[in-house]
């Protein structure tokens, strides 16, 4: 695999995806994609808009079900179930914020908290002294976050009387309390102002020495490169390039997927007939798609999700 | 406190912020005092002259009836008013709002009133069966009410209300109270006290009230006097009060609750407490369901059904197709086991369904139980439940010795059948409410909450929302089988009739949801009193029992449109005044939304 030695030493592939293919219906949006996040890297992910990131990140955490490919997590191939995937290490945010917005900052972390804690109803009734200690430590656990991410004096506000910017850092917070070994943002400065968007800068930074491994989806090219150790580019639902910042910042063929240029040879440029081509065949299909999904593309489709509970461990 | 600056501001040209009626502060104030002190001194003289009109209103210097309820809220308006002009005994009445609580008090009076003298009217036939107390008192409760509504508003700096509408809603709007000067832990402690006395004093009265007239004035008075005391600011400091000593409270709570039976004399009232605290019960359990995991379920009273059917079967009765008798407890236990069975079967294939669905289908399983009961007959299928008859006979329970079936006396009280009951369904309630807190305030509540906030990020949050929802589910069915156990014995029967999804006998799965979203979803408080208002009228107001589902559904549209929360907001919303606090702090700057927006459609 990838063995691109970057500042650290250590090359174990904490998340490895091959092979990871989505389609609704006639529409491909991610394309036997190959991804690997070793230990300790931060990886960016970039992309025009559509290129389908957002759904390699939802195919990666199991909101969807990856058409065809695997994705394996410290050499374990995943079950396509959110929470497992949470349970195994990978924690996520979203690009349009989904906190829990009428729960306080606090209970937010304490959420996120839940796959490290065990206290079921019985020992939430009975009140022994394990669930006390179990509580107190959850509760110990989450204003450390929150002070690292700098909220813990907004602790008992509302999640959505939060500004923007806050509330972005209080979904990392949330994700990191499930003590993930590897961390998907979703656009994490998207909304923030340049200086919101250096101290995210530097929370990431805060976050990989951690021991946690980063990937992160942004817009904002100068935050990608200033804090990647690796760079993919994604063009209509394929990896186009991969590497250093400066390999990927000189790739022309980056700058004319962004430009929106099309050159001679470009993959890019077929594809985007191609997808034509079968949206156009598949026109009833895609109004049909497209309605369960309109409001959210981040939601996967009610059946999809039902399919995911399929069954109860 | 503030007076002088609201005087002031009232002067200004910008007449938004102007009295709905022009007159100056002082003699709006003047006005809305004499006005109640009018409307106080006529309760104590003769409103008609016959004593056909319930409650006896022709005897001077001794008013009764309905005459106690002007009395008392024009009294308030009194104090309040008052408390406007900052005499230092009365000034804590205020915290909040001054001069809204005054308008809503003026408004109960002058309610309260004219419904008296248009209620004697219609049933002695004509206004000439007023006596001049009437008069009196109405004109004082009017010249309150155009005082009270004269006085400065509380609340300005909006933008000028538009409409009329628009304009009284202003005049009602009040400030939440600033920060209370600390009493000591004993005075707080006696207060909390005296609230929830008084507070049973309210139930008792409101149960024991033995005509639809006074029924309906209690609701004028009472449904204004709370929403004076909430925009007083009363309401809140209470609430802030019970958290800050919530052992206090929930003693006090259940003490005052343990004392309603011994208020009773009539078994006819004790018995509508009972099933009010059965109604409550069974509410709370669902708030479980509803409130805290958010899963719309309209068949839950076919849960209550399970429990009562199955504590019915095993009682011993000779209707029953088993001849066992279990001894209550374990017929307690095995309602509840049932009931939590019978959630299992029906959300294990439901609860995969999200929003509408789910509702839809539950609908569909609570009616499924009725007609199930009903076919179980010997005729259309086995016989189990006697169709449509039900089990009937449930022999009275014995519990150590104490038989709940007769009546007890203990040191000149005496305790009633149904007040036997009462006290048994209070100890299901007391179970219930423990259940609730100590699930709510857990890893498990927690994820149920973030479900019902937004199932696909709980999910990513590692919850397996289908497990959790199940277990919501589950509980719930368990509680309310619990409540049925009781339900069966109290009734002496058990018939499908009983669980309905909309009827006209309270617990029905209609009801129960109505009482959850009227009281507050969330709360223990809500549901207890959603279930008390929604048994209560009914059950007092029987001569509307033909437009009861039509008004039962107007009384929600109004509700949602006026007060979506529900009466008792959720700790959550209460957490409301931290968003003034934001508003005010210098360090919490908008983030620039609108880059936001660009960037990310760049
Ligand atoms: N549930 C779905 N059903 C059908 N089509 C979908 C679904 N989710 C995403 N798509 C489509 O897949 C493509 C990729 O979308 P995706 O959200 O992954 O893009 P993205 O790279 O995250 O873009 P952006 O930078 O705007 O966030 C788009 O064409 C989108 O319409
Ligand atoms: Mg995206």
């Amino acid at each position: 695999m990838n063995t691109m030695t970057t500042t650290t030493a250590t090359t174990t592939a904490v998340l490895d995806a091959s092979g990871v293919t989505m389609r609704f219906g006639g529409l491909t949006a991610v394309r036997n994609v190959d991804l690997t996040v070793n230990a300790g890297e931060i990886v960016g992910l970039i992309g025009p808009n559509g290129a389908g990131k957002t759904t390699f990140f939802n195919c990666l955490t199991g909101l969807y079900i990856p058409t065809e490919g695997k994705v394996s997590y410290k050499g374990t191939v995943l079950p396509p179930k959110p929470h497992l995937v949470t349970q195994a290490g990978i924690a996520r945010t979203f690009q349009n914020i989904r906190l829990f917005s009428n729960m306080t900052v606090l209970e937010n972390v304490l959420v996120g908290r839940h796959t490290r804690t065990k206290e079921g109803l019985f020992s939430a009734l009975l009140r022994g002294p394990g669930f006390k200690k179990a509580e107190q430590a959850s509760h110990a656990r989450a204003m450390e976050l929150l002070e690292f991410t700098g909220l813990a004096h907004k602790a008992k506000h509302l999640a959505r009387n939060l500004p923007y910017g806050e509330q972005r850092k209080l979904e990392i917070a949330r994700a990191l309390a499930s003590d993930p070994g590897l961390l998907l943002l979703d656009e994490p400065t998207a909304g923030m102002n340049p200086q919101e968007t250096r101290a995210a800068e530097e929370l990431v930074f805060a976050i990989r020495d951690m021991g946690i491994a980063v990937l992160v989806i942004e817009h904002d090219m100068r935050f990608i490169f200033n804090l990647s150790d690796r760079v993919a580019c994604l063009v209509q639902g394929e990896k186009l390039v991969e590497g250093t910042p400066q390999v990927v910042q000189a790739d022309e063929r980056v700058v004319a997927a962004y430009l929106g240029t099309p050159f001679e040879g470009a993959p890019g440029a077929e594809e985007a007939a191609e997808v034509q081509a079968a949206e156009d065949h598949a026109a009833e299909d895609h109004a049909a798609e497209d309605q369960t999904t309109e409001d959210d593309a981040d939601a996967p489709s009610t059946t999809r999700t039902n399919r995911t509970e399929g069954d109860t461990p | 406190m503030t007076n002088l600056t609201k005087t002031t501001s009232t002067t200004s040209p910008d007449d938004s912020n102007a009295p709905l009626i022009p007159l100056p502060p002082t003699a709006a104030r003047a006005t809305a005092l004499a006005g109640s002190a009018i409307a106080l001194a006529g309760t104590f003289l003769a409103w008609t002259w016959s004593e056909e009109f319930p409650g006896n209103l022709t005897v001077t210097g001794y008013p009764g009836g309905l005459q106690t309820l002007t009395l008392t809220v024009a009294l308030l308006t009194l104090l309040f008013t008052l408390s406007g002009y900052g005499i230092k005994g009365l000034r804590w009445l205020t915290p909040g709002g001054t001069n809204s609580p005054v308008r809503l008090l003026a408004l109960a009076t002058l309610g309260t009133t004219g419904f008296t003298m248009g209620a004697i009217s219609v049933v002695l036939g004509g206004l000439v069966n007023l006596e001049p107390g009437a008069w009196i008192s109405g004109t004082g409760a009017l010249i309150a009410t155009i005082g009270a509504f004269a006085l400065p508003h509380d609340a300005h700096g909006e933008q000028p209300p538009t409409g009329l509408w628009e304009r009284i809603r202003h005049t009602l709007k009040a400030p939440a109270p600033g920060t209370p000067q600390k009493l000591p832990g004993w005075a707080e402690i006696l207060v909390i006290t005296g609230v929830f006395a008084a507070g049973l004093a309210l139930f008792a009265y409101g149960i024991d009230i033995e005509y639809p007239e006074l029924f309906i004035g209690f609701l004028i008075a009472v449904g204004f006097a709370f929403a004076a005391l909430g925009k007083a600011g009363l309401l809140r400091r209470l609430s802030q009060l019970a958290g800050t000593h919530r052992k206090v409270a929930m003693i006090a709570a259940l003490v005052a609750a343990i004392c309603f039976p011994f208020t009773q004399t009539n078994d006819q009232y004790a018995l509508i407490g009972a099933q009010v605290l059965i109604f409550a019960t069974v509410a709370l359990g669902l708030n479980v369901v509803v409130g805290l995991a958010g899963l719309l379920d309209l068949g839950y009273v076919a849960f209550l059904g399970v429990g009562a059917y199955t504590a019915a079967l095993v009682s011993g009765t000779a209707s029953s197709a088993f001849d066992v008798k279990f001894p209550f407890w374990a017929a307690a236990l095995a309602g509840a086991a049932a009931s939590l069975i019978f959630g299992v079967i029906i959300g294990a294939p439901t609860l995969r369904l999200r929003g509408d669905y789910l509702a839809i289908v539950t609908l569909g399983f609570g009616e499924i139980f009725r007609i199930t009961v009903l076919n179980l007959n010997g005729v259309t299928g086995p016989d189990i439940t006697n169709g449509s008859n039900g089990v009937t006979n449930v022999p009275d329970l014995n519990i150590l010795g104490f038989d709940l079936g007769i009546q007890h006396d203990f040191l000149g009280f005496s305790l009633t059948r149904s007040s036997n009951y009462f006290l048994l369904m209070l100890l299901f309630t007391v179970i219930v409410v423990l259940v609730f807190r100590r699930s709510a305030e857990s890893r498990i509540g927690r994820a149920w909450v973030a479900i019902r906030e937004d199932e696909t990020a709980a999910t990513a949050m590692g919850i397996n929302a289908f497990r959790l929802k199940l277990l919501a589910f589950a509980l719930g069915a368990a509680l309310a089988g619990f409540a049925g156990s009781v339900q069966a014995h109290l009734g002496y029967s058990v018939t499908p009739e009983q669980y309905q999804f909309a009827g006209s006998v309270a617990p029905n799965s209609a009801f129960l949801l109505a009482a959850v979203i009227l009281g507050g979803m969330g709360t223990i408080a809500g549901p207890l009193i959603g279930a008390a208002l929604l048994y209560l009228i009914p059950a007092k107001l029987a001569f509307m029992q033909d437009y009861q589902l039509v008004l039962f559904g107007l009384a929600l549209i109004l509700l949602m449109r006026f007060r979506p929360e529900g009466l008792i907001a959720d700790r959550r919303k209460k957490l409301e005044f931290h968003e003034h606090e934001q508003q005010t702090t210098p360090d919490a700057p908008p983030p620039g939304s609108t880059t936001g927006v660009a960037k990310a459609g760049a």
